[in-house]
Parts: structure tokens; sequence; C-alpha cells
């Protein structure tokens, strides 16, 4: 039985980048989608909130077809920035960021709508922008929403599974993330690595979630 | 100076009416805005700082055009110290760093530490809201309010959510400040003795018009009704006692009760807001 670290490295880094990313993207359209009254939001939120329902394989095979190279956003993408999508790391953290974008902009678009309107309103009599606003007064007041997104996105690119199976493959160091080497493991019969694996998941997620509830409950009694 | 004529159509509980109001305020000046809730008040308060849009009409302060002729100048730029009736403070930020983010970029250094005595606020400054009293937190309210330096004070209903003595104590301070920085205030106020301490001149608003204005002595006082003692009231309870009816009333903190004729029972309802005025003929004075 052998130990590679590889795998489980290699989903850490996947699940960083992708709340990085999803923290630049999502908390900006989270208050923007809390806030709009254009007549798309319904159709908006569904879109959103696709990937909670839809088989990870429906996504996977739509994301396969789009980051082909023969394909038009594909291949727009590798000739503009010379970045290959289809069975590649850039790719799994496109994939990544659209599949646990819902984990992110759920909490955050609550925590902004739960905000009493009259915050903004007294803020902005004080002459603060828009930008100001939701800087210094809105984002600090929705920190266990924050919080909250942040840790789900990151946990569930940990625990993502179909989407790559789909679009990265099995490529040690590029697309062979932790969630694939166990199943992989397993089919070749070697339980006790694939425990290795499942076991540092386990753990990890675990302890990611306690402290979450931590520091909520910390929040809420300084609050209180 | 206020120059204000507007119209907006409102929502109210007993369908839609038109606010349409035609008003002046000099410099300096301390205004109410009286009358029952629903009145159009608040939106009248709202339109002034610009956190509403009149359907037409024109807002002039100090000679600039606020709202009107298709300009609206934006809420940022108009300098007013706006006072929610629920005081609505920053949470994340203590009481003196709610007073640093309302200072103006460029505005006197000083002001917040100036307003902080003023305000006897020395001993609360490093703590949250949260953890402030009612009373505490309309303080802080008033003095953030004073920190952005404003051209124009607007209180909404801003001792309402008080009791009895906090009331009359922060009465004083916000008469004391408003003279202290010769600041044009409006109030929106639905009691009676508020609108007597704080103001000169009352605006009596009744669905979105200005039905009566004036002094309060003039306005709530001995010519209108020929009483000499007017209190402001709440209906807690009606009930019959033989030909007529015992209103039980709640004035100020004491509870009293009031007879009434079976006609004007049909006028009251528990919950409404009522003016009691008593003649004093015979009144008794007691030390105390």
């Amino acid at each position: 039985m052998h130990y590679d670290w590889q795998p489980l490295l290699l989903t850490f880094k996947l699940a960083a980048i992708t709340t990085f990313i999803l923290c630049l993207i999502g908390i900006p359209f989270a208050w923007w989608l809390s806030q709009t009254k254009v007549r798309i939001k319904p159709a908006l939120e569904a879109l959103v909130a696709m990937p909670l329902v839809l088989p990870p394989s429906v996504l996977g095979f739509y994301l396969l077809l789009a980051f082909s190279p023969a394909h038009w956003f594909g291949g727009a993408v590798e000739h503009m920035t010379g970045i290959k999508l289809a069975f590649s790391f850039s790719g799994l953290v496109v994939a990544s960021v659209i599949f646990s974008f819902p984990f992110l902009v759920h909490p955050v678009q609550s925590g902004f709508q739960n905000l009493p309107q009259s915050l903004s309103e007294a803020a902005s009599t004080l002459g603060k922008s828009r930008w100001q606003i939701f800087l210094h007064v809105l984002l600090p007041n929705i920190k266990p929403s924050l919080l909250a997104g942040i840790v789900l996105s990151f946990a569930h690119t940990i625990g993502e599974f179909g989407v790559v199976l789909m679009i990265g493959g099995n490529m040690p160091g590029e697309t062979r993330v932790a969630s694939i080497a166990i199943y992989d493991e397993v089919e070749a019969l070697n339980y006790g690595t694939a425990n290795f694996y499942a076991l540092v998941l386990f753990g990890v997620c675990f302890a990611i979630l306690l402290g979450v509830y931590l520091v909520n409950k910390k929040l809420a009694m300084r609050v209180g | 100076m206020i120059e204000l004529d507007i119209r907006k159509e409102l929502a109210g509980a007993q369908g839609s009416f038109t606010l349409d109001v035609k008003m002046r305020i000099e410099r300096g000046e301390f205004v109410t805005l009286f009358g029952l809730s629903g009145a159009g008040k608040t939106t009248l308060l709202r339109c002034i700082a610009g956190l509403a849009a009149p359907d037409s009409g024109s807002i002039r302060v100090n000679g600039e055009a606020w709202f009107g002729g298709g300009e609206t100048l934006p809420v940022q730029r108009r300098r007013v110290g706006y006072m929610f009736q629920d005081y609505v403070l920053f949470p994340n930020m203590t009481v003196r760093g709610n007073l640093e983010f309302a200072r103006r970029p460029g505005a006197d250094r000083h002001r917040v530490s100036e307003l902080i005595e003023i305000m006897a606020l020395g001993e609360l400054q490093h703590r949250k809201p949260a953890t402030l009293s009612g009373g505490q937190q309309q303080r802080v309210a008033l003095a953030r309010a004073l920190a952005a330096d404003p051209q124009l004070l607007l209180l909404d209903e801003p001792f309402s959510a008080l009791d009895q003595e906090t009331c009359l104590r922060l009465q004083d301070e916000v008469l004391r400040l408003q003279r202290h920085f010769a600041i044009t205030t409006v109030m929106v106020s639905h009691d009676v003795s508020e609108v007597y301490r704080l103001s000169r001149r009352v605006l009596v608003i009744e669905h979105g018009r200005i039905a009566r204005e004036g002094a309060p002595a003039e306005i709530f006082g001995a010519g209108r009704a020929g009483g000499k003692f007017v209190f402001a009231g709440e209906v807690l309870a009606i009930e019959a006692a033989d030909v007529v009816f015992a209103v039980t009333l709640l004035v100020g903190n004491q509870i009293v009760r009031v007879i009434v004729t079976a006609e004007e029972r049909l006028r009251l309802k528990p919950g409404d807001r009522v003016m009691l005025l008593s003649k004093a003929f015979n009144p008794v004075l007691v030390p105390c």
C-alpha cells in the first residue's frame, strides 16, 4: 500500500482556488441579486440553483462539450488565453466555480436580504457611496453568512465527484483529485489506500464544519 | 431655508391618497410635522432627505435645487442628518466608529471628539450599539447625525421608543444641540407634549395635506377648544356604564378614566391616539 499525498493536495488546491474565484464573483453577484428588481430575477435565481438539483453528469456532459477545442467556447478560450479547458486543472476550476456557485450565493444573498434596508439608507444620508456602503456597512454585518458561504463552497468542491469525472478524467497531478483517487483505488481493490484518502477527507471536512459552528456560536453570543 | 412644493401618490391603510404639501422653513428654525400615523409625515421627511422621490414638484434648500425640473440631487450630496425612528446604528462599529464613519472627508477631525464630549458618550465610545440601552442608542444616533455636519437635521419620531424620563432628558439635549449648532431641524412627531417642548412651529398633516399651521399653543391650545390643559393619550379600553361609556386612557405613564357619551364613543376605538382637553377652572397644585 502506498500513500500518495498528491490527490489530496490537488483537491485542496482546487477547493482553495475555486473558493477564491467564487468570492470575487459570487459575493458581488449575491449583493446585486438581493437588490435587483429586474424581471428575469426568478430565472436567474433558478439558473444559479440548478447545480443543486441537476445530476453532476448532466452539467459535466455539457461542460465537456463546451470545453472541447472544437466547440466555439473551448476554441475561443484556447485561442485567446492558450488555456486548454478539457481534461485540465483549469477546466476543473471553471467547472467547480459553476458547480459550487449556489453554495456561496445562497447564504450570502439571504444574508444581504436580511439586513434592514435602513442600514444602507442611514449610510447614504451620511454621504457614503454604494461601494463604501457595501464594503464598510453591509459586508461586515453578514459575517456569519459569508463564513457559511465560503465554507460550504470550499467543502462542496472537496466533495465533487461526478463533474470532475466527466470533464477531468484521471490524470495524476492534473485532474486526479482525492474523490476520483478513492474510486480508482477501490476499483483496483486497494482498500487501504482508498481508506487513507477517505479518512483524511472525512477528518478535514468534519474539522472545517465544526470550526464554522463554533465560530458562528461565538458570533451569535457577541451580538446577543 | 427650505422651499418645498411636492406631490406624491401614497398607499395608505384606507386606500391611496396624495401627499400634497407646500411649505417654507426658515434657516435655524425647529419645525414639527404633526399627525397620525399614515398621514404622510415620514414620507415627507424621506422626500426632503432624498430617500424617497416625489412624483412632481420642487425642493430647494438654501437656494440649491434638491429636486425638480427633472433633476434630483442624490441623497449623498444633500448633507442631511437623518435620525431614524429605530436609530439604525451600524452594529459592526463602536460608538466612536459610528461617529467617525459619519464624518465627511476633509471635515474637522475634532468634531467627533467634541460631540462625544457634548453628549457625554465618553464612557460608551468603545462599545458596540447592541450593548447600549435605548436612550444611549438614541444619543449616539443624534450624535452621528450631527457628526456629518449637516445643513439640515431630520428627526423621525426620535423619542417614540423611550420611557418618559429618558424622553424628557433627551428632548432637552436635542433642543440644546439644535441651538448650539443653529441647525434647521424638521421633526416628525405624534406626541403633543414633545411638540410643545421642542418646536416653535407645527404643521399638522392630515391625509397628505397641511391641515393647520402655527405655534403649538395656537394649534393645541386654548383658542381651539376652550380648554387650558392638553394631554396626548391613547385609548386602552372602552366599557359601557349605564347610558354612558368609560374610556380608559394612557396619558404619559398614567392611566385615566374619562366618561363619554354613546355618540362620542362611536368615534373611538382602543389603540386610537386622542387629545384630552381639560378646563383649568379648579386646578390643584401640589409641590413635589
